[in-house]
């Protein structure tokens, strides 16, 4: 076997090392990616835990199973869907909004809307009550002579 | 207007109050499953007692079923067994277990000696098809009717209340249609 020319060996090894940066640039991006998504899914054990900080056995294996789906080329939304087919909206941290969750989402706005109506109504009455009316009948006298002194 | 001053905060006192009466009684571990009413997902498995042969969720076809998922590490499934040890000795529904992410030995030894009531059970070493199923409290129940649509799933351990209650009753008017 003749020995391998010290260029060639400095262009394979050169090659090699391009090679393992862009598999190691595109498994980065592929952690962060993952990291994410891991953080908007519920482990269904420990249920206030996200995915991502988990130590259940289930929070492990769902883990294993969003990065083959996402390695398979699934998108986020569908890895979602996909455990959200099997495990219920319960695993997504943020839920969707639909008619079963309008309450959920709109009712707080909906509550303070309605306590900005009732103070808007107090507001409204009081003023009414304390706007001068017509001085009551019978004292138009006693109101002009207070005016008189009170203007000196 | 004088009516309403009054008589609307309470109704919403008494909305708010229900709505939170009602949530004292409820579980937060168990999620309502959305495969309720949805086609059992299909699998084909390595029976435990028998390695060399495989049952599908196809074989089941055609009657109504139970699926148990257990396992020799769960404990709260020995809390259970005795009720299933004696629904299959009744003979009323085939019980098809699913020894979930468990080593066979283990889970044959723990059969030996805790009674088999199982017409067949089957072996998810890696928890794939427990995931499918949306297993994620061991033990969990499922009913499964003829034409392989789950029906109804109990999360945590069976109870005699959840068996005569709702499991028998739902196994009795599946089977008749």
């Amino acid at each position: 076997m003749t020995p391998i020319p010290m260029r060639t060996l400095g262009a394979m090894l050169f090659a090699a090392l391009f090679i393992v940066h862009g598999l190691a640039r595109a498994d980065l991006a592929l952690d962060t990616r993952l990291k994410k998504l891991e953080t908007e899914l519920r482990c269904l054990v420990c249920q206030n835990e996200t995915l991502a900080d988990s130590n259940a056995d289930l929070a492990a294996d769902l883990r294993k199973e969003v990065r083959e789906l996402a390695v398979s080329g699934k998108t986020d939304d569908q890895i979602k869907q996909y455990l959200v087919a099997r495990y219920g909206d319960f695993v997504l941290f943020k839920p969707p909004v639909k008619p079963e969750t309008w309450l959920l989402w709109f009712g707080p706005f909906v509550m303070f809307a309605g306590g900005v109506a009732v103070w808007w109504g107090i507001m409204r009455r009081r003023r009414r009550d304390a706007a001068p009316g017509p001085p009551p009948a019978g004292e138009d006298g006693a109101v002009t002579r207070a005016r008189a002194l009170l203007d000196g | 207007m004088k009516l309403l001053r009054w008589s609307l905060p309470l109704a919403i006192f008494i909305v708010v109050a229900g709505f939170l009466y009602v949530g004292l009684f409820r579980d937060p571990h168990e999620v309502p499953s959305p495969l309720i009413g949805k086609p059992a997902p299909a699998f084909s498995l390595a029976e435990l007692h028998h390695p060399d042969r495989t049952l599908a969720t196809a074989d089941m076809r055609g009657q109504v079923w139970l699926l148990n998922v257990w396992a020799s590490w769960c404990v709260s499934c020995r809390e259970e067994h005795p009720l299933l040890v004696a629904l299959s000795k009744a003979g009323i529904v085939p019980i098809i277990g699913l020894d979930y992410k468990d080593k066979p030995e283990d889970g044959l030894a723990w059969l030996g000696g805790n009674g088999d009531p199982y017409t067949e059970s089957v072996v998810d070493l890696d928890g794939r098809v427990g995931i499918n199923w949306g297993v994620y409290g061991v033990p969990e129940t499922f009913v499964i009717d003829k034409a392989g649509i789950i029906r109804y799933k109990q999360i945590g351990p069976l109870t005699g209340d959840a068996l005569n209650r709702k499991i028998l009753p739902l196994v009795r008017e599946l089977q008749k249609s």
